[in-house]
């Protein structure tokens, strides 16, 4: 079983990629699709959208089933989901954080004023 | 490169943000992700010194996140590692820096969190995950609604 912070890592790591970005958004928009698809609209070889939907595959961002001698490609929103919602925390944090030292460093700037008006 | 930033217009003046953000008086006042309380705030304001700030969550946990000043230039600038203490889920140390700029009304603050994840090194020019998962999220939430009765 893959840790936690393991599945973050393979996941950031296969969406810092452009090419497994566009794939990843091709997906979303389409639902689903064949690998000779997915590789037209890019300026590289067939092999090497293989690999990057191995990285994908990988981090459990893409499921791969075959059909007779199609290769259907479709998008696994789970590791994602867990990816922002980590980062969200952290979102959270700070934003709530951040409006309580606003509230603070207003208030202690009016005080600041009346003391020397 | 995982980060996030926020910016914020505060109506105070920069000495007075920058003093918010350092010492234990107004830590204990902010910091922490819901109303739960501070219990621990300190600060050894310099270069090289370390800050500890342990808070409880309105669900009762506890947690700890410290680290060490690598910046401290007041008014205008401050930069920290930052660690969570312990537990399963601790991604390393990771870099908060905050900028803050005299305007008219005030202070702009502007803080950035990264290195949020050590994933690999060599993928760092990440610009547009952050976009890309957003955008994935929006659908996954879609499909969400629709799946339901």
């Amino acid at each position: 079983m893959v840790n936690y912070q393991e599945r973050l890592s393979r996941t950031f790591a296969a969406l810092v990629d452009p090419t497994r970005r566009a794939i990843l958004a091709r997906l979303e928009r389409e639902g689903g699709a064949s690998v000779s698809a997915l590789a037209e609209p890019f300026a590289i070889k067939l092999p090497a959208v293989m690999k990057h939907l191995d990285v994908l595959d990988d981090a459990g961002l893409i499921r791969r089933s075959k059909v007779g001698r199609t290769v259907t490609v479709e998008l696994r929103p789970g590791p994602v989901r867990e990816a922002m919602d980590w980062l969200r925390r952290y979102e959270r944090f700070w934003s709530r954080s951040l409006d309580r030292l606003t509230a603070y460093a207003e208030s202690k700037e009016t005080e600041a004023r009346k003391r020397k008006p | 490169m995982t980060s996030l930033t926020l910016v914020r217009r505060i109506k105070a003046r920069p000495s007075i943000v920058f003093d918010a953000l350092t010492t234990p008086e107004g830590i204990a006042f902010w910091w922490g992700p819901d109303d739960g309380p501070v219990l621990v705030a300190e600060t050894d304001p310099r270069v090289g010194g370390r800050f500890r700030v342990r808070f409880r969550r309105l669900d009762g946990s506890e947690h700890e996140s410290s680290g060490e000043y690598l910046e401290f230039v007041k008014p205008e600038r401050l930069s920290m590692s930052w660690r969570w203490k312990g537990g399963a889920e601790d991604p390393g140390e990771s870099l908060v820096e905050i900028t803050l700029r005299g305007v008219a009304e005030g202070t702009e603050l502007t803080l950035t969190h990264s290195r949020l994840h050590d994933e690999d090194s060599s993928s760092r020019h990440a610009e547009g995950w952050s976009a890309c998962l957003d955008k994935l999220e929006r659908h996954i939430l879609a499909a969400t609604e629709q799946s339901l009765p």
